[in-house]
């Protein structure tokens, strides 16, 4: 456990992705099976032990410290586990082996882990204790992907990553077959069928990056606001995966449902009402599920547009280039109520983009994906292939308002905020923001904050009305909900504009006029 | 009249006329110690411990104040007031006034863990105590500082081709750093950056003896030299590109805030040290409860928590939110 738990906190503080994989190597190479590959498993989030939820250790930790000492740590720590392992009255210097803590962890009845996490919590010392806690609860939040621990593996192995991700949906934790082959052993044989493949990425572009291409390279279709996902169909067995390749099938039966052909499709999972897209909020609505109930499946119906084709029954056709497999698309027998085909965009210059893009015709739409006709399907964000143009967000000035304390990599800095824009003689807060500025703006802001708090709420800050941000959002739309009477979407802090003084900030009324009718 | 008032310019002691570690500058202050949230240049007259009095000549030079005086028991116009050890860093002290209208004593920043740069801690009862609360949160408790500087020269040893610098607050911290080094082994020079060096020379000068100190100036002919050493800087200079001209630096910082990971990782820290020259939760609350003042006042940090906990203990608390004050500064 000590030695997991040192290697948390150099994942978490080394600075760069090289010192990580380091530190990652090294501990492979330092640990015996089964402990590394729990260790790899809680890294990539596959060990499943869902079991302890943030609401059980909230109740354990209240049996020992105070409710209003514990949140207003809580606020200043800006993490559960770190809050707890540092509260934690008493402690010990134990070193269970990690094996030992995660058997037990996996083994426990519900009723019966709080009694069994307060026992270890008892014994251990802060640092293992916040290991512990994150192992209990998945997110470990130590700025390591799932990718990037399958890296260290490939680099402590000196194997090809492609085929480790391809292999680790067969894998299972603790991975000894993976280890044994890093080790020169035989490469383990992949056991599961509907396997993830890597996804092909896309880079951002511009109007002036695009002028110096040949727009008759390239073919274009519509950026839908979903979520980009795979669906493979595969001997009968069906998957959905995210582009990170988590598997999110379960909450989505009916796409699954419509998979019929044997093939590895690429495409945007959205909801579909008939022909109408519906916004994005609406398929929030289905993400993160385990079951689904069949009223949610009937009133937010899922669908599939898709763009790509990696793998056609035996064929795998992500070496072809993409106005073949754009062929091979087109001529796959789908299920149009739950599965359609992205519609290429019609164009001869990049002008006619400009203006499609200027005028989608859709409110789900998000921009415009260009997508050269030679491109094979690579992994990863590789450019020169794959474009995207996002629409042009919408800008106001407004002026801050509050200020609360964010959380995660946030925490402890004054980051959250609420702004505000003018009704007559009054602010009225028009939405909140958490991101959008770079590290120099928020440290800006983070001290503005503090020196000119005028009221305290608890953990929120008032700051009095001087300081003006430049608001950039994806969408407005009417809200009874709010008292501004307006709902931003994706609002985040463009910049901040020191040159210009509160009074000239946006009013309500301006605002209002950019609602789309 | 109360004994001590709040306003705008911070504490006041309206019986004696005089201010204690305002926040603007005022006719007379008292100051409790060197560190720039205390003691500020541009007051008509300044009364502090000796040597807090050089260190606020060595920060803002010679005419930092209109006059000063050094503290000794008196009695300024209806008060007495008189000066205590508060073993927080070099010529610190608490300020203990006592008149008609009560006692109070104001400990300013202290500490309780034993510190060869100044005087430990005293306790000094009064009917009103007025605490800081930089770490004034249950999760705040400080581990041993010699632990630290174990996973420091752990980390030296493991990668001796890299250069270790240490981010530390020019007054007490970084000496205190040295202190530890040296008390745990470390005998090789320890390198500071040109903004440490008249602290550092003005704590040998006072009897604190620190060992071989050199001049952390690197060029590109002495870059390779400063593999496996320590060299010590003020969190200001880690900003700039200095850090970046040492062979592969380990970014270190010595901090009480270090216990928090997400506070470390924002600074950009590789290697977090948990030393701290405040008092931690439990010796907070411990020294509340032995001094058993009549009333408790809390300023500098998280008030909240400290008001909260004497709520429990059925003391009564007051936060002082003192306008201006940057709560998160030199800890
Ligand atoms: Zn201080
Ligand atoms: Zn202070």
């Amino acid at each position: 456990m000590k030695r997991f738990a040192q290697l948390l906190e150099q994942l978490a503080f080394s600075p760069q992705r090289t010192g990580k994989t380091r530190h990652l190597v090294q501990y492979f190479a330092a640990v015996p099976d089964p402990a590394r590959g729990y260790a790899l498993a809680a890294l990539t989030g596959d060990l499943a032990l869902r079991k302890v939820t943030p609401s059980m250790l909230r109740a354990l930790v209240a049996e020992r410290v105070d409710a209003e000492l514990f949140a207003l740590s809580y606020d200043f720590v800006g993490d559960l586990a770190e809050t707890i392992a540092l509260i934690w009255p008493g402690g010990g210097g134990a070193d269970p082996p990690l094996p030992e803590v995660v058997e037990e962890l996996a083994a426990t009845a519900k009723t019966a882990l709080p009694g069994v996490i307060a026992a270890r919590l008892d014994t251990l010392g802060p640092s293992e204790r916040y290991a512990y806690l994150k192992l209990a609860t998945g997110g470990l939040r130590v700025g390591v992907s799932g990718r990037m621990a399958r890296l260290a593996v490939a680099d402590f192995g000196t194997l090809p990553l492609t085929e480790i991700e391809e292999l680790w949906h067969g894998l299972t934790p603790p991975y000894t077959s993976l280890f044994t082959w890093a080790e020169g052993g035989a490469k383990p044989v992949n056991a599961a069928k509907a396997p993830f493949r890597p996804v092909m990425l896309s880079t951002p572009t511009d109007a002036k990056a695009l002028a110096a291409l040949d727009p008759a390279d390239f073919s274009a279709e519509w950026k839908w606001d979903g979520i980009r996902v795979q669906a493979v169909c595969d001997g009968g067995v069906k998957r959905l995966y995210s582009r990170t390749g988590e598997d999110i099938s379960a909450a989505f039966p009916d796409v699954l449902d419509a998979l019929s052909h044997d093939a590895v499709l690429d495409g945007e999972l959205l909801v579909r009402r008939g022909d109408a897209v519906a916004p994005f909020n609406d398929l929030q609505k289905r993400l993160g599920r385990k079951t689904v109930s069949a009223r949610l499946l009937a009133s937010h119906p899922a669908a599939l547009r898709v763009y790509d084709v990696l793998i056609d029954g035996p064929d795998d056709l992500r070496a072809l280039p993409h106005h073949a497999r754009r062929a091979r698309l087109e001529a796959l027998p789908l299920d149009p109520a739950r599965i359609d085909l992205s519609p290429l965009l019609r164009f001869d210059t990049w002008d006619d983009i400009a203006a499609l893009r200027a005028e989608p015709g859709d409110p789900v739409i998000e921009g415009v994906m260009i997508k050269h006709r030679q491109s094979p399907y690579l992994a990863g964000r590789i450019k020169g292939h794959w474009f995207k143009w996002k629409r042009d967000p919408m800008l106001i000035d407004a002026v801050l308002m509050y200020a609360q304390r964010g959380h995660g990599k946030r925490s402890g800095y004054y980051s959250d905020f609420t702004f505000g824009v003018w009704d007559g003689e009054a602010l009225v807060p028009v939405g909140k923001a958490y991101f959008g500025f770079t590290d120099a703006e928020l440290k800006e802001l983070d001290r503005f904050v503090r020196t000119h708090t005028t009221e305290r709420f608890g953990p929120v800050r008032a700051v009095a009305p001087e300081k003006v941000v430049e608001v950039a959002f994806e969408g407005l739309a009417e809200s009874s909900r709010h008292k501004s009477g307006l709902a931003m979407r994706f609002p985040r802090i463009n910049r901040i504009r020191d040159d210009k003084p509160a009074a000239e900030a946006d009013t309500l009324e301006t605002v209002r006029a950019m609602i789309p009718r | 009249m109360a004994i001590l008032e709040n306003t705008y310019a911070g504490l006041f002691c309206p019986a004696g006329g005089f201010h204690i570690d305002p926040l603007r500058p005022v006719d007379r202050a008292l100051i409790t110690h060197g560190h720039a949230d205390h003691a500020r240049a541009g007051h008509g007259a300044v009364m502090a411990t000796a040597q807090t009095l050089d260190i606020m000549a060595i920060r803002y030079g010679e005419a930092f104040a209109g006059m000063r005086q050094v503290a000794t028991p008196t009695r300024i116009g209806d008060v007495d007031v008189s000066f205590h050890p508060a073993g927080h860093v070099l010529g610190s002290a608490q300020i203990h006034i006592s008149g008609r209208a009560g006692s109070v004593t104001i400990s300013g920043d202290y500490s309780r863990t034993a510190n060869p740069a100044c005087a430990p801690f005293q306790p000094v009862p009064a009917d009103i105590f007025v605490t800081e609360a930089t770490f004034g949160l249950p999760v705040f408790r400080h581990p041993d500082p010699l632990d630290e500087i174990g996973k420091l020269l752990a980390s030296v040893a493991a990668q001796p081709e890299r250069a270790h610098l240490v981010g530390a607050y020019a007054l007490g911290k970084a000496q205190r750093v040295i202190m530890l080094l040296r008390d745990a082994g470390w005998d090789a020079p320890i390198y500071i950056h040109g903004a440490l060096q008249r602290l550092c020379d003005y704590h040998i000068a006072q009897g604190i003896p620190l060992g071989d100190l050199r001049p952390a100036t690197i060029d590109r002919s002495t870059k390779a030299q400063f593999a496996g050493q320590i060299i010590l800087g003020p969190p200001s200079a880690f900003a700039a590109t200095w850090a970046q001209r040492f062979p592969d630096p380990v970014i270190c910082f010595a901090s009480g805030w270090m216990q928090v990971r997400a506070r470390a990782r924002q600074r950009g820290v590789e290697l977090p040290l948990v030393i701290s020259d405040h008092v931690d939760w439990p010796d907070l609350t411990r020294t509340i409860t032995e001094l058993d003042p009549a009333e408790t006042w809390v300023t500098h940090g998280r008030e909240d928590a400290v008001i909260r906990w004497c709520d429990l203990q059925q003391r009564a608390a007051r936060p002082l939110r003192l306008v201006g004050y940057d709560d998160e500064a030199e800890a």
